[in-house]
This record gives structure tokens, sequence and C-alpha cells, in this order.
């Protein structure tokens, strides 16, 4: 109960203090106050994190800051121990809402692409429009090619994943999830499994979705690419998000010592 | 053009284009080595297996029970008297195998996912799934053929059938669908959990994402034990003869009890090995394109 109370201050302050402009309709997501452990190590300590239509949000942390338990939990696959995610101004962990329901309306894009091997192109991606949405197969096709044809995969709709390049992939992984037309995309380090020759199609991908005003949360390594991309970049340690702000805040005058030296440590391994 | 090609009989058969033979002043073939010893090591075994099978042979026809063995168990008439009978009366056998393993790998499968639902809510499906798989697993076949064919018509219920085929094909299913519910259960457990994660995400329900998701996947993976399961029920059909039913073993008892020749025990034996060895060669070749599969998959 007191828990309850707390998280709903938060919210309130959370959006106050994001410089949002105030628009009509709620932020796309709302994550307040969020913990979450597995068994004794607690890996999100509070987060608070508000993100508005169309903007595009990085997260960037060392590896095992949390930034994959993250977009996990405000995809409801993991269950959280405290705390409150709103979409859309609907709470989704309330007691009692749909979970299938609302993952629809957030797609989530893995590091490890996660295709289904035993089907084709085609039906890795119609199968969740087809069995989630009820669309029909013939009008669900239609669609999936039109998309397949935007990211320059309409040969392959036939193929089999294990025929596909790393990056032919993780596009299909995209395209799977932007059937269903959701209104939140989740990318978790989509460009961390792939030879350095394939990232730029990935990221080129991203950009394109982007300015189409996609809403996105996007955890990284690419540092260049969440300078271009992002509308705010955020960085976790140790469970929280330290730092937040525009990218040119964060890249090039960070405040706090974490985040200089999580910067250095990517400069020095040369990758910003 | 050589016929035999350069590398011996027993060697690369690949035709030779004519970029191999312009090189073939170049380094020693380490090939040739290679296939020389192997054709020497498959010499050397097939001598050997003769040698061994000449000194078996030789001992058992001249053990001194051999001429009455040959009489009771090797006699080319009844052989060929009991032979027909015995194919015939096997057809019962084919007949309750394949309807048994329908019903096998669909009680299989439902035990499977049974057990495989996960979260508290599902805790009592489980643990029905689990007590069936454990118990007809620990019951030997012919038990349950006996007690399910004798007992329950001896209940003696109006309108209980008292077909002794049905009580064997239940039985027989009950019993193998135990097992089989385990082949699948480590089939879906060996799926990645970001599989389901990833149908998870889309929207899809649980139920869903098993049914088009995990199980296809399972499924492809589980065939080569699950022929294995098959042949060993294929064997176990004979244990339905003790409640009655009139299969292959059970005629070849009946032929033997009227002759006195033990036969068509023989003729039946070699009906089984005729049926399964392919079989198990089949299954060993699956099994074996699986692994290489996957070793080339790995990565
Ligand atoms: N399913 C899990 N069970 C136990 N520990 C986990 C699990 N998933 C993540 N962790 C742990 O949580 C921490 C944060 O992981 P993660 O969210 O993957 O970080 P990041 O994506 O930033 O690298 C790590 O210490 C990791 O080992
Ligand atoms: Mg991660």
């Amino acid at each position: 109960m007191n828990e309850q109370t707390v998280a709903a201050d938060t919210v309130v302050a959370g959006s106050a203090n994001a410089g949002v402009p105030a628009a009509s309709t709620s932020p796309a997501l709302e994550v307040a106050g969020l913990w979450k452990s597995f068994g004794d190590l607690q890996v999100l300590r509070g987060i608070d994190l508000t993100v508005a239509e169309h903007e595009v949000v990085c997260l960037i942390g060392s590896s095992g800051s949390g930034k994959s338990t993250l977009l996990r939990c405000i995809n409801l696959l993991e269950p959280i121990d405290a705390g409150r995610i709103i979409v859309e101004g609907n709470e989704i962990t309330a007691p009692g809402v749909n979970v299938n329901r609302i993952r629809r309306r957030i797609g989530i894009v893995f590091q490890s692409f996660n295709l289904f091997p035993h089907m084709s192109v085609l039906s890795n991606v119609t199968l969740a429009p087809r069995k989630a949405l009820g669309m029909s197969k013939v009008q669900a096709a239609a669609e999936a090619t039109a998309l397949l044809e935007r990211f320059g995969l309409a040969d392959k709709r036939n193929e089999y994943p294990d025929r596909l390049s790393g990056g032919q992939q993780q596009r299909v992984a995209i395209v799977r999830a932007l059937a269903m037309k959701p209104d939140l995309l989740l990318l978790d380090e989509i460009t961390s499994a792939l030879d350095p020759e394939l990232v730029a199609e990935v990221l080129n991908v991203i950009r394109e979705l982007g300015r189409g005003g996609m809403t996105m949360v996007i955890a990284t390594h690419e540092m260049g690419f969440a300078r271009d991309i992002a509308s705010r970049v955020c960085f976790l340690d140790q469970g929280t998000i330290l730092e937040q702000g525009s990218p040119s805040d964060i890249f090039s005058r960070p405040r706090e010592a974490r985040t200089q030296q999580f910067l250095q440590r990517i400069i020095e391994a040369g990758r910003l | 053009m050589s016929v035999v090609g350069p590398h011996g009989p027993f060697g690369n058969r690949r035709p030779l284009d004519s970029g191999e033979s312009l090189r073939s002043s170049g380094p020693p073939p380490a090939r040739k080595r290679f296939d020389s010893a192997a054709a020497k090591s498959s010499s050397i075994a097939l001598v050997s297996s003769v040698v061994v099978f000449t000194v078996l042979a030789f001992i058992v026809v001249n053990a001194p029970g051999w001429p009455s063995v040959q009489q009771y168990f090797l006699n080319e008439h009844w052989f060929w008297y009991s032979l027909p009978k015995i194919v015939d009366a096997f057809g019962v056998n084919v007949r309750l195998f394949c309807t048994a393993e329908v019903l096998i790998l669909v009680l299989g499968l439902l035990i499977a996912v049974m057990r495989s639902l996960p979260g508290p809510v599902f805790f009592p499906v489980r643990l029905i799934a689990t007590i069936y798989a454990d118990i007809f697993r620990a019951l030997p076949s012919l038990l349950i053929i006996f007690i399910l064919g004798f007992g329950i018509p001896g209940l003696g219920i109006a309108g209980v059938p008292t077909d002794p085929f049905l009580y064997a094909v239940v039985a027989l299913t009950l019993v193998y669908s135990a097992y089989v519910s385990e082949v699948y259960r480590a089939g879906i457990e060996s799926i990645h959990p970001s599989q389901e994660a990833a149908a998870r995400s889309l929207g899809l329900n649980r139920f869903q994402s098993l049914r088009y998701v995990i199980v296809p996947q399972a499924v492809r993976r589980v065939i080569p034990p699950l022929l294995n399961d098959f042949i060993g029920l294929q064997k176990d059909t004979v244990l339905v003869s003790s409640i009655g039913v009139v299969e292959a073993f059970r005629e070849s008892q009946i032929i033997e009890g009227a002759k006195f020749n033990s036969t068509p025990y023989m003729a039946l034996a070699l009906i089984f090995i005729v049926i399964t060895i392919p079989l198990a060669r089949f299954t060993d070749w699956l099994v074996a394109r699986d692994r290489r599969r996957f070793a080339a998959s790995a990565r």
C-alpha cells in the first residue's frame, strides 16, 4: 500500500522533471520506482524514466548495469518487484491486465535475433499478426511483404533464417516486431552480435524508423549511433539512471564521475 | 584416364578436374597415404570376420546337441509351413502397432505439454501428468496388459467391451505414452528460452507459443529417439498374446503345440529382424545427420 503511494508520487515528480512539453496525450511510457532483483542480486534499484511520443531514448552503461533487464521488464517478460509501468496512460503493471494485449503494442528486438528457425521469413513475420491479432493470412502476407520490401528483404521472404546473414536476420527480427504495429519499440543491443560490416545496415533501419517518428528505447554500445539518433541519453549505473540528458550533454559534458569513466573506457576501446 | 584413378579403388571417387591433374606434381598427397591405410584396415576387418564366423559356425555345428537343435528350431519343412501363417498373424501386430502408435504420439505430447505448463496455477495439471508418467514407466508392460485385459472385463459391468485387442491397444498406449512424453519433454526443454521470450514478446499467449514455436521445433528434434521407442513398441506387441490376442507370437505357439516343433519361433524372429533392422539403421542415420547439422549450425 505504502509502496503504491510512494510510487504514485514519483510518477508525478518524474514527469514534471523530465522537461517534456505538456502534451494533451499522456507520455508513451512512464516507468516509476522500478525495482527488480534476481535472487539476492538487485539489478534495478528504483528506475524512473519517462518517454514522450516520438522520442528516441538511448540507454548506455557498462555490461551488467541492467539495460536488458529494464527492457524486458517494460515488455513484461520479467515480473517486477516494485514500481509501476504506464504505457499511454494505462498502468500495465496493475493486477489483472492482459499481458498479451500489452505486449502486442510494445515490440522488442533482441541482441540474438531469436527468429523462429523452423519458419520462413514470411511466416516469422506473419505469425503474430495472424495468431495474436487474428489478421487473415492474405492480409498478413500482404502487409509483411510490404514491410520486407521497405527494408530490402523482399527477395528473402521464402528463405529460412539459417540462410540469411546476421544483418539480414536482425532486419527480419525488426520487421517481425514492426508487423504488430507497435506504439513503442524496445531494442536491446541489436548490433552486438553482428560482424562489424553488417552493423550499418541494421542501424540505418533504426535511423529510418526514428525519422518516421517511432517511439523507441534503445540499449546500445554504439555511441556514435546513440549520439545521432537519440533525443535523450540515459546512463545506467548499478541499477539506477545515474545521469540523463541530450546526447551533447552526456557525451561532451558528462557531470557524473562514473559517466566520465564509462565514456573514457569507451573512447579507449575506440568506439566513440 | 584410368578407371580406378590415382587413389586406388577405395579412394577419392570425385572425378578429377583438370586443375587437380595439373597439380599432381605438387606436394606429396597426404590423402593417398590415408586411403591406402583405410583399404588395408578394411581388408583386415574382412579377414578377421571370416575367421571368427567360420570358427563359431564350426563350434556350433559340431556341438553334441546340434542335430536335435537343428531338427526342432531350424527345420526347413516347418519353416516354410509356418511362415505364411505367421506372416498372416503378424498383420495383427502391425494393426496393433499402428493404432497404438498414433494414440501414443497424441497422448504423449499431451502429457508432455501438461508437464511443461509453468506457474502455480498449473500445478495440479503438472502433478497429474507427472504421476501418470511415473506410474506407467514404473510398471512392466506385461503387468498392465494383464491388469487391463483380465481385470476390466472381469468386473462384468454390462456394456464394457470384452475384445482383448482393445485392451491391448489401451495398455500399450498407456505404457508407451509415458515414455514418449518424456522424450517430448526433453525436446521441449531443449528449445532455448529465448524462443519463448520472442514468441511471448510478440503477444502470443503461452499456449500459442507452445503450439506454433516451441513444439514444432521440439518434435523435429525428437524424431530419432521417438523412432527408438517405436522399435521397442513393435517388439512389445507380442506381449498381448498373454490376454488372448491371436497375433504372430500366439500363432507360433499354436503351431508349435500342434506340430511339436519350434521352428515357427525362428520364422517369427526372422520377420522381426527384417522389419526392425531397417528402422534401426534409419534411426541411426537420422541421429548422425542431426549431429552433423548441429555441428554445422553451432557457432
Ligand atoms: N535471468 C536472470 N537471472 C539471474 N541474473 C540475471 C538474469 N538476467 C540478468 N541477470 C543479471 O542481472 C544483471 C544485469 O543484467 P543485464 O540486464 O543483462 O545487463 P546489461 O544488459 O546492461 O548488460 C547482470 O548481473 C546479470 O548477470
Ligand atoms: Mg544486455
